[in-house]
């Protein structure tokens, strides 16, 4: 199987490839729009923020590609985030795959930290990335910002509010919290991923 | 609801594991990456691996050994010991670790924390302090516990926060190595005045020990070393006594 990550200005894009290393596929890192056309999945992996982000993409062409994949795509944390239409974050325009926008977490008490870090459990699974054994299961996130439940929403997690920890609509899937380091569950989401 | 994590520190020297008992005398405690696998399988949330070598020859096998953690283990793992610049930061982060400790770069220049929060973000930017309750209340100290500074543990850590810290990962130094529990206190304060998740660290001996961390002293996780190296306290024992005491942990 040909499996893409898409490499931009990100950090950390390696541990995406590192998982999947784990479960026997050897990705390839490439920001060639040929290249990611062909492939079989392709994953859209983010640390980073909005902004500079979406302006790196748009720079090197990136965006339109990105919007035109036809294959299953992942997004994961800031790469779920830019699919969607607008994000606070350094007010973004972004790719607008999923007609939503990205908000701020806004504390409501002193234990609401932000940002939300740590382990966390997915409720209301649906949806090709889950089956019903990931009901419930903790998996990792690191973010600030945050999708609000939506009608793509996926999989559903509690912080502050309600949010969406994951989405799908068509061929592409993303998730907010990081399945290649969420331990077990999260092996199982990039498993079903592949599976598409 | 977010999880209570618990977080096994690996002190690496030459690339193999340690541990001190009161910051001296070290004995050792197995392959790292190995080790490191083994708490991932039995529930550790986090890893943290402290490279106490000092030597540049050190930095380079502590470099490839983050690569091999990075390479082996599915959860997030913090790396720390010897970082100095953003340099330091830049190299461990593409090797593939999640998060890096400062410490005595942090008091030493503050302006470092601001750096890398703004170049990685603030999430990876954990500020290590190592204090130790004297007659004056509680001292941090620089270079693992050995020079005594002017700063305060209440006053430096609202400091690191505002510079843009992510964590802190407190340890009480009066508390370390001697298995009477966690410096619940401090931590209350520490978690009642910051926004900012704190990482409760030194003197876990027993399973109560944590409960009383993080019920008591309101910490986020909680890490520990010696007592899960020398196979005291088994983590999948721990994570399931602590989830019968009420707290939400993963399991």
């Amino acid at each position: 199987m040909d499996v893409a990550i898409i490499k931009y200005n990100a950090g950390n894009i390696y541990s995406v490839s590192y998982a999947l290393k784990r479960l026997g596929v050897e990705a390839m890192i490439t920001a060639d729009p040929e290249r990611l056309c062909k492939a079989d999945k392709v994953i859209f992996p983010g640390v980073g923020e909005a902004k500079t982000t979406m302006e790196y993409l748009k720079e090197h062409k990136l965006d339109a590609v990105i919007k035109e994949l036809k294959q299953p795509v992942l997004g994961i944390c800031l790469g779920m985030q830019l699919m969607c239409r607008h994000s606070e974050e350094g007010d973004a325009d972004c790719l607008g795959i999923f007609d939503t926008d990205v908000k701020r977490f806004i504390p409501q008490a002193h234990a609401d930290k932000v940002p939300h870090m740590g382990w966390n459990t997915i409720t209301d699974v649906k949806g090709g990335l889950f089956d019903t054994q990931l009901e419930n299961k903790f998996v990792y996130f690191v973010h600030s910002y945050y999708v609000p439940v939506n009608e793509y929403t996926a999989a559903t997690t509690e912080y502050i509010l309600p949010f969406s920890a994951s989405l799908h609509k068509g061929n592409f899937y993303a998730t907010q919290f990081h399945p290649e380091k969420s331990g077990p569950a999260g092996e199982a989401i990039l498993s079903n991923f592949l599976k598409l | 609801m977010l999880a209570k994590r618990i977080i096994p520190c690996l002190d690496i020297k030459d690339g193999k594991t340690v541990k001190g008992i009161n910051f001296v005398n070290f004995r050792d405690a197995g392959d790292p990456v190995e080790l490191g696998a083994q708490y991932s399988r039995a529930g550790a949330d986090e890893l943290v691996y402290l490279d106490i070598t000092a030597s540049h020859e050190g930095r380079k096998t502590f470099t490839e050994l983050v690569k091999k953690v990075a390479a082996h283990i599915s959860i997030p793992f913090t790396v720390g010991g010897g970082i100095n610049e953003l340099n330091d930061v830049d190299r461990l982060l593409s090797a593939g670790a999640d998060k890096v400790s400062i410490n005595s770069a942090a008091l030493r220049n503050p302006g470092l924390i601001e750096e890398i929060a703004k170049h990685f973000g603030s999430q990876v930017c954990v500020v290590a302090i190592d204090a130790h309750f004297e007659a004056d209340g509680w001292r941090c100290y620089l270079n693992g516990g050995r020079v005594p500074t002017k700063k305060q543990l209440f006053q430096w850590a609202a400091e690191a926060e505002s510079w843009g810290a992510g964590e802190i990962l407190f340890t009480s130094m009066t508390h370390d190595g001697v298995k009477d529990g966690y410096a619940n206190d401090a931590l209350a304060t520490l978690a009642d005045m910051l926004h900012i998740p704190v990482i409760a660290s030194g003197g876990a001996g027993k399973m109560e020990h944590f409960r009383d961390a993080f019920a008591r002293g309101k910490a986020d996780a909680a890490l520990a070393a010696s007592v899960f190296h020398f196979g005291e306290i088994g983590i999948g024992a721990l994570k399931q006594y602590l989830h019968e005491e009420g707290i939400n942990v993963r399991l």
